[in-house]
Formats: C-alpha cells, sequence, structure tokens
C-alpha cells in the first residue's frame, strides 16, 4: 500500500495511529492528580511535537542521509515564519497561500544557499551554512526591519489591507474557516483531553512529512544519499555526480524548514528573528542526534522528547520536589532537593546538555538505538539466550591517532 | 587503433618531471599491464587517465573521446571502471546495495531524481545486481554490510561493482597490493576467470610480476616517468633494459 | 586619516580577542585534530575567574565605624573587605581595584587543569571519530559549561572594572599630531590590545624556541612520523590543550572590563571566532592571529557611518561574508597549508 512494502506500510499506520491519538495518549494522569503536571496533552505543546518533528525529519534527510552537518537550518525555519505572516498581512488569515509560498521560498534560498554552501564539505561547509544563517539573523534584525518589523517582530495589525479576508472571515489563522485555536474538549471522568484543530492540522503535515521521508529513505535516491555519506571517492567513479544529489537532499530539508517555521506562524501569528539565530540551528541538531541521526523515526523522537523537556521538566521546581521526596525524614529530603535542583526547572538546559553528550559518547544511534538494544536484550531474555551484552558496541577508548 | 590511446604526456610537479613523454596504446579485448619500479610513475599515468590529473601536454584519447578536463564520474560515465589499490566501497551499506548503485549510475546517468520510487520496486536492476553477485559467488553475502567482510570479498565486491557496469575499459591499479598470498591468487584467478568470459579491456598496474605474467596481453614497462619498451609478456622477461630498470632500481 | 586610525585602533581590542581564541582552536585543531566548540566556553569560563576573582577579593566583614553615624544617629556599620583588613586600606584597596588582572592567578591553574581534564576525560576518545562527532560532543560540553556558570552566577552580565589607574582614555591623536580628542582610545583597550601581542608573542617563541614545542610543531606538520619516532606525543598533546584552554581562559580574563561577562558570551565569540580560524586557514597559527586582528579591524571598519550608509547592514555580516568568500575562493584560507582538511 502507498508504494510501501508491507512492513514500511505497517509501521507508517503505526506512526499515523500514534499522531491522532497523541491528545489522548499524552494524557495519561486525570486532572488534579499529583502527576498531571507530566501530562503534555495540550495544544499548543503538540503543536510543537508536530512542527519540530516536521523540522527535525528535514534535517535528518540532509544530516542522516548524506551526513552533510549544517548549523544554519533555522534560517528556513525564520524565512517560512516570515512568509506566512507576510501572507496574511496581504492577503488575509487563510493558512494556505502562505505555507504554500513558504514551502516554495525557502527551497529558493536554500537552492541558493546549498549551491554555495556544498562547494565545500566537512566542517568548512558547516561553517558556511552557519556563516549564511548568521547573516540573515542579522540582517533581519538590522538592514531588513522593513519586512521582519525587527525586535518586535512581524505581526498582523488592523490597518493591513488582507485583501482575500471576506467581512466575516475568521481574525485568526485559519484553513477555510477551520480556526486553528479552536478546540473541543472533552471530559471523561477526570480525564480531560482537549482535540485542537492546530495540532490535527499540524498532525496531517506531520503524516504527510513523515510520509515523504520515508518514501524517499527507501528510494534509489535516499540510497545514493547514503553512498555519499560513506564514499564521496567511489561515488564519483561509479560515474554518479554527487553535488546535485546532496544540493536536492539540501532544498528538500530547507523544505521541510520552511514548512516548519510556516506552521509555527500559522498556529500563532507571529514571527520574530530569534527563530533564525544559530542556537534554533543548533536545537535542530539536537533533537536529529538525540533521537538517532539516519533513522527513521528518531528525529521525530528527538524533537517530542526536548520540547518535552523545554516544557514540562523546566516546570519542575523546588517545591515539587519537596512534594515528592516529603516521604523522607528531614535532613535527607532537603539533601536530594539540593542534589536535583541544579537538573530542573530553569536548569533544564544543563540537563539537556549532559544527555546530548551522553547519547553522542555511548549511543551515536541515539534514542532509536537504544530502544532497539533493550528490545533485543529483552527478547533475548525471554528466548533464553545467551545473556551477554552486546560485544562490538562503540566507543571503546579510541587508540590515539599518534600511535 | 586502441581505445585508448595516450600521446605525448608529461607532467611535471615543480621540479620533478613525474611523466615524460608517455605514448600507450591499449587494444580492444586485451589485457595491457603498466609495471615499472618505485616512483616510475605509473599512479600519475593512471590519475591522468581517470581525471584526478590532468597533464601539462599531450592527450588521451578514449573510445575516440578526449578525457581530458573531465571530471571522473564523467569519465566513468564514457565506459571506464576503477579498481583502487585499497578497495574502495560502500561500507555502511550492505553488499547488494553497493552493486545496486553502479546499475542506477549505468541506467540512469550521473544524476536522477528519483525520490519517490522505491529501490525493490526496479525489479530488473536489483536482478542484475544479484546476477552479478552471484557471478562472483557473493550472494549468500547479499545482505552483509560491506564494511564487515574481508579483505579478499572487498576486493571481489568491488571488482563486482565495477563489472556490473559493463564497462569499456576496466583499470586496475595494483589489484593485489598489500595481500597475503592466498588472497593474491584468489584474485588472480578471479581475473583470469573475468578474461575468460567476457570481452573485456583491462588496465593494470602492478608490482608483483608474477600477477602481470600470468594474465597480461601486453606489457608497458615504465621508467622515470617514461615507456622503456613495450612487448609481449615472452619477450618482456628476458629483456636487458627491464633487467636494468629494476636492478637498477634494488640499490 | 584620522577616522581610519580611529577605526584600526577600534577594531584592535575585538581583533585581539579573535585571534587569542582562534590561536586556541588552532592549536588544538593542528595538533590533536579536534573541532572543539567548547572553546568559547573556556573564553567564557576565564572571564568569570576575573569574576570569582573579584568576589572573592572583595569578602567583607561588617565593622562599625565610630567616626560616622546612620541618619538614626546610630553608629555606621561599613563593609571591609577582608583584604583591607589584612593588608590595610592602601594596599588592601589596590588589590581589590587590581582585581582583574590579579583573576590571572587564579586563571592559570583553573584553565590548565579544565584543559587536562577535558583532554584526558572526553576528547581523548573522540581522536578517532568523525569530525561531526567531535563537533556534536564539544558542542554538549558547551552547553554543560555555559549551564553551570550560569547556574552559580545568574544570567545577567556582571560588569567588573578595569583598574581605575586604566579608567580613563589616552589621547592618541595628539601624539600623532592630530587637534586633541579626535582620536581618543581607553586605556584598558590599549592594555588588552599589549596583552594579546605579550600572549602571543610567548606562545609563538614557545613554540619555537623549545624542544617541546619543536616536538610540537613537528606534529602538528606530520603527526603520524612524529608518532613513529617514538616521542611521547600524547603527553605533549594533552599539555598543549591545557596551554591551549589557558590562552582562551585569559583572553577572557582581561576582557571583562571591554564586556561584562555573561554565560553565554563564549557561543558569540566561538562562531566568529570559527569564521576567524577558517579565515586564516585551519591549522596555520600566524594565519589565525593575522585573521583575527584583520577581520576586528574590518568589522570596526563596516561600521563605520560612511560605509554603513554606502552599503546597508553591511557591519552586521561583513566577517561572515568575508568568510564566504575567502572559503569559496581559498579554500585554504588566508595561510593554511595544502591538504588540512581539504576536499
Amino acid at each position: 500500500m502507498f508504494g510501501l512494502s508491507a512492513r514500511d506500510t505497517r509501521f507508517l499506520l503505526i506512526v499515523i495511529a500514534l499522531t491522532l491519538l497523541t491528545p489522548i495518549l499524552l494524557q495519561p494522569f486525570p486532572e488534579g492528580s499529583s502527576l498531571a503536571q507530566f501530562n503534555a496533552g495540550y495544544p499548543d505543546l503538540m503543536q510543537k511535537f508536530a512542527i519540530f518533528g516536521i523540522f527535525a525529519i528535514g534535517f535528518n534527510i540532509l544530516f542522516g542521509l548524506t551526513g552533510y552537518l549544517s548549523f544554519g537550518h533555522a534560517a528556513f525555519l525564520g524565512v517560512g515564519s516570515y512568509t506566512v505572516v507576510w501572507m496574511y498581512k496581504l492577503l488575509g488569515y487563510n493558512v494556505l497561500p502562505g505555507l504554500l509560498l513558504s514551502v516554495v521560498i525557502s527551497a529558493a534560498f536554500a537552492l541558493l544557499i546549498g549551491f554555495i554552501s556544498l562547494r565545500r564539505s566537512g566542517i568548512y561547509f558547516s561553517i558556511l551554512t552557519l556563516a549564511f544563517a548568521q547573516m540573515s539573523y542579522n540582517l533581519a534584525y538590522s538592514v531588513l526591519t522593513p519586512i521582519t518589523n525587527g525586535e518586535t517582530g512581524l505581526q498582523v495589525y488592523a490597518s493591513d489591507p488582507q485583501i482575500l479576508a471576506g467581512s466575516g472571515a475568521p481574525t485568526s489563522p485559519h484553513l477555510f474557516g477551520l480556526v486553528m485555536r479552536n478546540s473541543a474538549q472533552v471530559d471523561l471522568g477526570g480525564w480531560v483531553f482537549t482535540f485542537n484543530v492546530g495540532y490535527y492540522f499540524c498532525a496531517v503535515m506531520a503524516i504527510l512529512a513523515f510520509y515523504i521521508s520515508l518514501r524517499i529513505f527507501r528510494s534509489p535516491f535516499g540510497m545514493m544519499l547514503r553512498a555519499i555519506k560513506t564514499n564521496q571517492t567511489r561515488m564519483n567513479y561509479t560515474g554518479l555526480n554527487s553535488r546535485p544529489y546532496t544540493l536536492a537532499a539540501f532544498v528538500i530539508s530547507g523544505m521541510y524548514a520552511g514548512l516548519a517555521g510556516g506552521l509555527l506562524a500559522a498556529m500563532d501569528p507571529l514571527a520574530g528573528a530569534e527563530r533564525m539565530q544559530w542556537t534554533a540551528s543548533g536545537e535542530v541538531v539536537l533533537m536529529t542526534i538525540l533521537g538517532g541521526a539516519g533513522t527513521l523515526m528518531g528525529p521525530v523522537l528527538g524533537a517530542g522528547f526536548i520540547k518535552y523537556f523545554e516544557n514540562i521538566f523546566s516546570k519542575i521546581n523546588d517545591g515539587i520536589l519537596h512534594g515528592w521526596f516529603a516521604f523522607l525524614p528531614d535532613g535527607l529530603e532537603d539533601f536530594i532537593v539540593a542534589c536535583f535542583h541544579p537538573f530542573v526547572g530553569k536548569g533544564w538546559h544543563l540537563t539537556l546538555g549532559i544527555l546530548f553528550m551522553l547519547v553522542v559518547i555511548f549511543l551515536p544511534g541515539g534514542l532509536v538505538e537504544g530502544m532497539q538494544r533493550i528490545w533485543r536484550l529483552v527478547r533475548r531474555r525471554k528466548s533464553g539466550g545467551p545473556k551477554r551484552k552486546d560485544p562490538e558496541h562503540r566507543p571503546t577508548a579510541a587508540p590515539h591517532m599518534a600511535e | 587503433m586502441g581505445i585508448l590511446e595516450v600521446k605525448g604526456v608529461n607532467k611535471r610537479f615543480g621540479g620533478l618531471q613525474a611523466l615524460g613523454d608517455v605514448n600507450l596504446s591499449v587494444a580492444e579485448n586485451t589485457v595491457h599491464a603498466i609495471i615499472g619500479p618505485n616512483g616510475a610513475g605509473k599512479s600519475t599515468l593512471l590519475n591522468c587517465l581517470v581525471g584526478k590529473l590532468i597533464p601539462d601536454t599531450g592527450s588521451v584519447m578514449f573510445d575516440g573521446q578526449s578525457v581530458l578536463g573531465r571530471k571522473p564520474h564523467e569519465i566513468n560515465q564514457l565506459g571506464i571502471s576503477r579498481v583502487f589499490q585499497t578497495p574502495e566501497i560502500f561500507g555502511d551499506l550492505t553488499v547488494l546495495e553497493n552493486v545496486l548503485i553502479p546499475c542506477f549510475a549505468k541506467r540512469d546517468g550521473a544524476f536522477r531524481m528519483h525520490a519517490f520510487e522505491t529501490v525493490a520496486h526496479e525489479r530488473d536492476i536489483v536482478a542484475r545486481a544479484e546476477q552479478m553477485l552471484d557471478d562472483v559467488n557473493m550472494l549468500d553475502k547479499a545482505g552483509m554490510q560491506a564494511s564487515s567482510l574481508s579483505r579478499g570479498d572487498k576486493r571481489r565486491l568491488e571488482m563486482a561493482m565495477c563489472l556490473v557496469q559493463e564497462p569499456k575499459l576496466l583499470l586496475l591499479d595494483e589489484p593485489t597490493a598489500g595481500m597475503a598470498r592466498a588472497d593474491t591468487n584468489n584474485t588472480i584467478d578471479l581475473l583470469k576467470d573475468i578474461k575468460a568470459t567476457r570481452n573485456i579491456t583491462m588496465a593494470i598496474i602492478e608490482h608483483d610480476m608474477h600477477v602481470v605474467f600470468s594474465l597480461a596481453d601486453r606489457i608497458t614497462v615504465l621508467a622515470q616517468g617514461t615507456p622503456l619498451v613495450e612487448d609481449v609478456p615472452e619477450k618482456i622477461k628476458g629483456h636487458p633494459k627491464v633487467q636494468e630498470a629494476y636492478l637498477g632500481q634494488a640499490h | 586619516m584620522d577616522a581610519i586610525i580611529l577605526q584600526i585602533l577600534n577594531g584592535l581590542d575585538k581583533g585581539s580577542a579573535y585571534a587569542l581564541i582562534a590561536l586556541g582552536l588552532t592549536l588544538i585543531f593542528g595538533t590533536l585534530g579536534v573541532v572543539n566548540f567548547a572553546h568559547g566556553a573556556l573564553f567564557m569560563i576565564g572571564a568569570f575567574c576575573a569574576v570569582t576573582m573579584q568576589r572573592l577579593l572583595s569578602l567583607s566583614y561588617e565593622e562599625i565605624d565610630p567616626t560616622r553615624t546612620d541618619f538614626l544617629g546610630n553608629p555606621l556599620k561599613v563593609e571591609v573587605p577582608y583584604v583591607e583588613h589584612w593588608f590595610g586600606p592602601d594596599l588592601g584597596g589596590a588589590i581589590v581595584d587590581w582585581s582583574v588582572p590579579l583573576g590571572i592567578l587564579l586563571a592559570i591553574p583553573v584553565m590548565i587543569g579544565l584543559g587536562f581534564a577535558m583532554e584526558r576525560g572526553l576528547i581523548k576518545h573522540f581522536y578517532k571519530r568523525p569530525h561531526a562527532d567531535q563537533i556534536l560532543v564539544t558542542f554538549g560540553l558547551a552547553i554543560v559549561l555555559q549551564e553551570i556558570i550560569k547556574y552559580f552566577f545568574g544570567a545577567n552580565p556582571i560588569q567588573t572594572g578595569a583598574p581605575s589607574a586604566f579608567s580613563g582614555s589616552f589621547d592618541f591623536g595628539t601624539l600623532l599630531g592630530f587637534d586633541p580628542n579626535v582620536i581618543i582610545y581607553p586605556y584598558w583597550r590599549m592594555v588588552y590590545f599589549l596583552f594579546s601581542l605579550v600572549i602571543i608573542g610567548g606562545v609563538f617563541a614557545f613554540l619555537q624556541f623549545t624542544t617541546f614545542g619543536m616536538v610540537v610543531r613537528a606534529g602538528m606538520a606530520d603527526r603520524e612520523t612524529v608518532g613513529l619516532l617514538g616521542i611521547d606525543i600524547d603527553r605533549r598533546f594533552t599539555l598543549m590543550f591545557g596551554l591551549a584552554a589557558a590562552v582562551a581562559g585569559l583572553a577572557g580574563v582581561m576582557y571583562t572590563p571591554i564586556l561584562a561577562p555573561n554565560y553565554h558570551m563564549g557561543m558569540d565569540f566561538l562562531v566568529l571566532s570559527f569564521v576567524v580560524v577558517v579565515v586564516g586557514g585551519m591549522g596555520s597559527l600566524p594565519g589565525a592571529v593575522l585573521a583575527g586582528f584583520l577581520l576586528g579591524i574590518l568589522q570596526s571598519f563596516a561600521s563605520m557611518n560612511e560605509v554603513k550608509s554606502l552599503i546597508p547592514g553591511i557591519d552586521q555580516v561583513i566577517i561572515y561574508l568575508v568568510a564566504i568568500v575567502i572559503l569559496l575562493t581559498r579554500p585554504r584560507g588566508l595561510m593554511g597549508r595544502k591538504g588540512v582538511m581539504e576536499d
């Protein structure tokens, strides 16, 4: 089905089911319970899961397959957002024209940057993309203020033309009258589920994005990209020109980033230059690596993981910690709370940094590899096979290069 | 008129004359070996043939077209495949995928945006790749990751990747360098087998006399960047100039 | 003419910081072959060494000053730094005043120790891994380091003043025969520039005239051969990492009066320093220094009003623009050797 093998079809269907059921699955704890703060089933966060999932899926097509590490993908995210808000200002709040245009413009932008940056590889490529993104960011803050509205950020004003908006059109982003911020709440004996239009719109986009990436992974084109990552010399001596392949991958991932940026503005009609800063580019790198670069689900998992941490973990404060450890004797309780304190709340970036380092050092395949290892371990236990751990796993202390 | 015609090629690196007025003609369906002591310019010559280096003067014609100024992938598309000293394969990919890629390159050219098809649906190409793997007795390893193969199998795989393109000319750069005797013999057998079963032109750059004399139809001896003699193997063996070149090198 | 001299002077201090960071980056890259994304964080930690020193020296106790009273007529409580108590108000006051330069005393052991720990504990395991992995793990480390600093020092910039002896400006123009107050240059920036020259000179002299430096330079030129000679290059490279960390740290210490340190200053400088390294030529020490000063000066020229009105926004992008042009036309950079990470 869908031009996929039976196994991939099953995989895709599971992903679709999980995505559509997210508002329920992420709300496992009843309202008012002490664990309710871990619920992530509210629209704002779920939209971010889907949007940054798209961003990371696209980034993975470039980095995961070809190995070209871009540190400038946030530029496309910003371009997408600005495009959509401009379409709001000129045409009206319907998100469709803006989103279509954001993909087109970011593709053109990526074509230009990619064409130049891909003349170099390795660290030089990373620096070139970084330089381009920083240039875009600096310009967005300075001379391009007429287009970007500088530090205030671009937004819609009552005086904007909005030529396509009829008199009865919604006054916030919508898709042919389906208003993004509208939600239906279902109260089921203590559990409250929120079904948000915006989330489902993003979810459909994310599923589409995932499906396309799945097709790319299984295509000859995807195979060529992986070949570029492993041996460019052989690639060239096999009669293949690696430049157009990497450029195509770069443009595709730029389009994904543009779509993600557009969706950000489709959920919240605002666009600011900070979206283009290199820290935002770094974030998508973190997501992809954390989840597992080069795997299909990894980037999505990574994006979800980081956004969940950012929104939930960062809310844990000392009061909540004291609540958890209240059963301990006072001195011990204070001690444990003090131990946890630097890592939660505002310190969640520290946790993220440590986690990221651990993943890069011990688990180069990311969370996906981790889960696979656990899965293999469990299966081996069940089948009663030998219980030894995987023997070959990296990294053992590498011998020094100067030996 | 051979399929590969090298005429008056010169190449200098700074003050060093790496190639001096090299003329070479490789006839179709023959195995032509280029031998010579270390530093004779064998590798430089090879790199001029595949587009990695551009000679200062002279011409390199392949099948009626000049290869000078063309990039490696363009030269491959003309019909020249190359086997490297250390096997260059796609280590992270499976053995089958390694052979699929040249198949696609042969059919689709240097670039095609086939992003929405599935590899498995390209039945013709998969069948061809599997046939090729069968020919080199590696079909049972099709699903293995290429980097986990033994050195000899990597060489075999690389050969398969080149042969599946049905090149008009196969260039081999010291195909047995650094190999154990058993692997060397295996490789010689493989090359003999290829020579016997396929109409193929091969140019071998080699150091090892054993390999050369058991395979080549014609041999060119290179010394200090210039061809010394060119003849059939029997004549080369006892040629005084050749002995001089090799013995002169020995001390 | 005076405007040009002024811009050159203005570019010097920033250029000095770029040059010092880029020098360390290049040392690490040249010797260890590692792309260190945490180098900016080392610069930042150096700056916070100065902050720490200042705080340590300002540690005070309360004392009742019988000669003064507060507005209620009670005896006034004043904070007296311990150093003033120990060394008397004159010497003690001077010590507090000089806390930024004294920060160097703290920074040297801290940075060298940190450098050793980083190299032995982490970087060592990444020599054989791809550059992308090195970038990623050091990027992670940079986040961790900066978050630790944020935890202890907060997110806001901390003003740290230069010794009062250097607080004014020097009228440079009068020296050259211009009118007074046309070319004025803060003393501390001049100190920073001279300081950076001393450090750069020191590093070069160290590499040029010591056996240790000779081995390191040989290692930079051809790692494998030096390894084959049976020289224990490992230990020397570890020391080199410590040295590079110390250079970055010292650059940070002395920069605090110019820019109030905050926890993310390292990242801001890192991005630019990488551009500097690339422009100078990956693996070339003189290239890094030259490019650092050049780009610093170029940046200050681009922020002149005359230039900005000609090409709007040029001041924001000039460095990146230069980097892009250099990378495309001369991938080796200004002074890079052939074959260093070239493809």
